[in-house]
């Protein structure tokens, strides 16, 4: 097992120290009557401790139980709105829904935050202020449509975007209508490519990695290349990323790293119960190994052995993902997320763990259509 | 240990990420492959024309010599494999390793494929039912009895997604290069070895290796080879043809539900025939889509079904090394469990009778892998559910039907073997679209006859026949 660098352990301490005051503001807020949700706070009924005296620091989180996913499911979704809040502009966003009833999250203000702080990790020189943005990803009920729109407006753009059904795409795999999913395939690429020949002065993108892909395909169709757009900055998210993919992304498709091609490409991992995971940088040096590292203290990701959840596996070693959400607006304590992957050593930007090679949960990958867009 | 990159147009292309090919039962890693993504298919398939136009440097004669040379190297010689090299007995033992079909059975299987390549001139001949090969090369030509005809090739290149269970169907592949057309294969995940050989064959006999491309990898990579390729070829299950159907551009190789038909004529000397019914019920382990999965017969069946079941349900799973294995390992953990859990429950509807139930245990467990002994069922009529099944161990339901419904209901029939003389029955078979391939006689399903085509003629797969008018003076130069 590697050991932390020595130099790291005062950040790594300080980090540690201002996630425990979080973790206790966060619990007051979300478990004090006149604060707290509906859904919290009936819940803390069924708790054998008292979260308001009982949580002292981010560990205590372990008291609670385990979060299900399905409380999310159906409503009445004002169950989710903090009290304080009632009175505030509202938005849901949901995940999944292919079939069946989706999970809802509410939000306030969060994707929005969240984002801001994305921001400041994001290079000017790539991604310049001012510069309009493409969303070429999901659209309908999404938190990713709103927060990249957000994002752009924050930087000073303006963001256009497309349609993609990604319900209507998973329908369409399980059916086995290749033909089709490639036409629907199309049909988001061709939006794509008509907007940004359109003059609207993009410079930077969102996009999934397979719809980068199949936009630098129906580029080169066209006689065209990525830096022919324009575009020079582009963070990528959604579905699964791997350091092959990556690699093939940067030398083939872009034709070399951000210093030859002109396009900076940053992945990113998070879901509409988290904020944004950022990546260290990812080079060809390190074999283009991708390490996420979660927005603390709003959020924590944590890599914790298969057969017990509360329990740490060594630096480099495999675990689940379990994900805790920290925000004034939601509190997720201890999620297991449909991932797993390595647990990755804090360094000098995030001095906390991260998680790296983040890929389908081996127990159910094999039941799950993931990656669609 | 032996590594195995991904090869783009003769080129190896090490990825990031690889994956292990292991030993069917102790999991003892046996080499480790780099896996392609789809990306880098679709991109290398932008220049696949220049496979074709490589190709046609060399005449379909110098192909199909080369191609002979090469099964020769395939049968015989120590080639290279990735970063070391291969005999011809280390792949018998790799590939038995990793697929768990008995080492005898892979020989036999290198044997077909190199028979397959040494005898293209043969093959072709009856695929293109004698056409000059120089007309599939420019595209036109001069027929024998004076017409001028065009064959247009439809794609620059095969592309294949392998299976990893049945290393005899690579001979359907292996007309492409003759035929001045590129090879872009996906290799199955647990045997790459074929593939990977047969290119290296070809490469030491002369073939331009830039023609050839080779993607180990994922179900992405699969999905990217058959968009990407315009006539590609996958094996599968029932969920694989029933999802290419009416694709023209793919062909798909799925279940064979193959069947023997004894006629009213013959079926009373039944017992004549029972050898040709074992074979073809047995051989290669019952895996090939032209294993026979059901006869069908109007009366004897619970005799036929004792005296099958006589032959074989006594037979035991051997290790791969011993001559006389003939089962194969199914080597996914727990799959063996779970196929005879499918079987068990079809056995124990109405109207059936397992005839092998006083043979032992059907399933044998090993470590990590698990064979199931040969199971023969009997129906009482078409209607039951087992009568439509086919599994990858050696299984039969003996089916009683009257021959005038046997066609109706035997449904779809890759190899149909009809004992019987009479005509009228013989005249019904040939007018069967249900039925691909026929066998008149006491045939077994899985003799096949090289010269024949297998599940749509290649040719016509790969080429569209087409009006091509011209001058006089043009047709008078092609005499």
């Amino acid at each position: 097992m590697s050991t932390i660098d020595a130099n790291l352990e005062p950040a790594i301490a300080a980090a540690k120290e201002r996630l425990d005051q979080h973790t206790v503001e966060i619990v007051h807020r979300h478990f004090h009557e006149s604060t707290g949700c509906p859904f919290w706070l009936e819940k803390k009924k069924e708790l054998n401790f008292d979260p308001l005296t009982e949580v002292k620091c981010y560990d205590d989180l372990k008291k609670f139980p385990a979060f299900e996913d399905d409380w999310l499911r159906g409503g009445p979704v004002e169950r989710w709105v903090m009290n304080d809040y009632k009175d505030k502009p509202t938005y849901v966003f949901e995940t999944g829904g292919t079939t069946g009833v989706p999970k809802s999250r509410v939000v306030v203000n969060d994707f929005r935050e969240d984002y801001e702080i994305f921001s400041d990790t994001l290079p000017d020189e790539y991604f310049p202020r001012g510069g309009n943005w493409l969303m070429l990803g999901p659209s309908g009920p999404r938190r990713l449509r709103l927060a990249v729109e957000h994002l752009a407006q924050h930087r000073g753009g303006i963001s256009f975007c497309i349609d993609l059904d990604p319900r209507w795409v998973v329908k369409m795999l399980k059916k086995g209508w290749m033909e089709q999913v490639n036409e629907y395939k199309k049909h988001c690429i061709d939006q794509a490519i008509t907007i940004l020949t359109a003059n609207h002065n993009i410079k930077c993108m969102f996009a999934t990695p397979k719809l980068i892909e199949s936009l630098c395909e129906g580029l080169e169709e066209r006689g065209m290349t990525m830096a022919d757009t324009g575009i020079t900055g582009i963070f990528s998210g959604g579905t699964e990323f791997t350091p092959q993919w990556t690699r093939f992304c940067v030398e083939e498709l872009f034709g070399g790293p951000a210093e030859e091609s002109g396009i900076f490409m940053t992945p990113t991992y998070g879901n509409t119960l988290m904020g944004l995971a950022c990546s260290k940088p990812v080079t060809a040096a390190e074999k283009y190994k991708i390490s996420y590292y979660a927005p603390q203290p709003r959020a924590v990701t944590e890599v914790v052995s298969f057969d017990d959840y509360n329990q740490y596996v060594g630096y480099g070693e495999t675990g689940r993902v379990k994900l805790t959400t920290l925000t004034p607006e939601f509190f997720v304590p201890g999620f297991m997320e449909r991932d797993e992957g390595e647990r990755e050593m804090p360094f000098e930007t995030y001095p906390w763990d991260g998680v790296s090679g983040v890929r389908p949960f081996h127990e159910i990958a094999s039941g799950t259509t993931v990656g669609v867009y | 240990m032996l590594e195995i990159p991904v090869v783009r147009w003769g080129k190896p292309y090490e990825s990031l990420e690889t994956t292990e090919v292991t030993h069917f039962n102790t999991n003892e890693p046996i080499a480790k492959v780099h896996s392609a993504n789809g990306g880098l298919v679709t991109r290398d398939m932008r220049t696949a024309q220049k496979a074709r136009d490589t190709l046609r440097q060399f005449s379909c004669k110098q192909l199909i010599d080369m191609v002979a040379k090469a099964a020769d190297y395939f049968e015989n010689e120590e080639l290279p494999m990735g970063n070391g090299t291969q005999t011809a007995d280390d792949f018998v033992h790799q590939q038995s390793a990793s697929t768990g079909l008995p080492q005898h059975m892979c020989r036999s299987n290198m044997k077909k494929n190199s028979f397959v390549m040494r005898n293209m001139t043969e093959i072709l001949d009856c695929l293109t039912r004698g056409l000059d090969l120089e007309i599939f090369s420019r595209g036109y030509g001069m027929e024998k009895r004076g017409v001028v005809v065009s064959f247009q090739a439809q794609t620059p290149v095969l592309g294949a997604v392998l299976p990893s269970n049945s290393p005899g169907v690579h001979t359907l592949w292996m007309p492409a290069i003759p035929l001045q057309m590129g090879l872009v294969l996906k290799p199955g995940s647990s045997e790459p070895w074929t593939a990977y050989r047969v290119a290296s064959a070809y490469e030491k006999a002369g073939i331009p290796k830039e023609v050839v491309s080779l993607y180990p990898g994922g179900h992405d990579v699969g999905g990217a080879l058959l968009t990407a390729c315009s006539r590609s070829m996958i094996f599968g299950s029932q969920k694989t043809v029933d999802q290419y159907a009416g694709n023209p551009g793919v062909q798909v190789h799925g279940p064979g539900f193959s069947k023997i038909f004894l006629g009213d004529d013959c079926v009373d000397d039944w017992e004549q025939y029972l050898d040709m019914m074992v074979e073809s019920v047995y051989i290669n382990g019952g895996r090939s889509c032209i294993n026979c999965s059901a006869i069908y017969a109007s009366r004897h069946t619970e005799e036929i079904g004792k005296a099958l079941a006589e032959k074989l349900g006594p037979i035991e799973a051997l290790p791969p090394e011993n001559p006389e294995a003939g089962l194969a390992a199914f080597t996914v953990p727990g799959m063996g469990q779970a196929v005879w859990d499918m079987v068990k429950g079809d056995l124990a509807k109405d109207g059936v009778t397992d005839c092998t139930a006083d043979y032992g245990d059907r399933v044998v467990e090993l470590e990590k892998a698990s064979y199931i002994r040969p199971v023969i069922a009997r129906a009482a009529s078409p209607e039951c559910e087992i009568a439509s099944k086919e599994f990858m161990f050696p299984f039969a339901t003996v089916v009683e039907c009257p021959q005038e419904k046997m066609i109706k209901a035997a449904g779809p029939t890759l190899v149909g073997s009809a004992i019987t003389n009479d005509m009228k029955f013989i005249d019904q078979l040939t007018d069967a679209t249900n039925i691909d391939r026929l066998n008149i006689g006491p045939i077994p399903t899985n003799r096949l006859n090289w010269l024949q085509p297998h599940e749509g003629n290649i040719i016509d797969f790969l080429f569209r026949s087409r009006a091509y008018q011209m001058p006089e003076e043009k047709v008078a130069e092609l005499v």
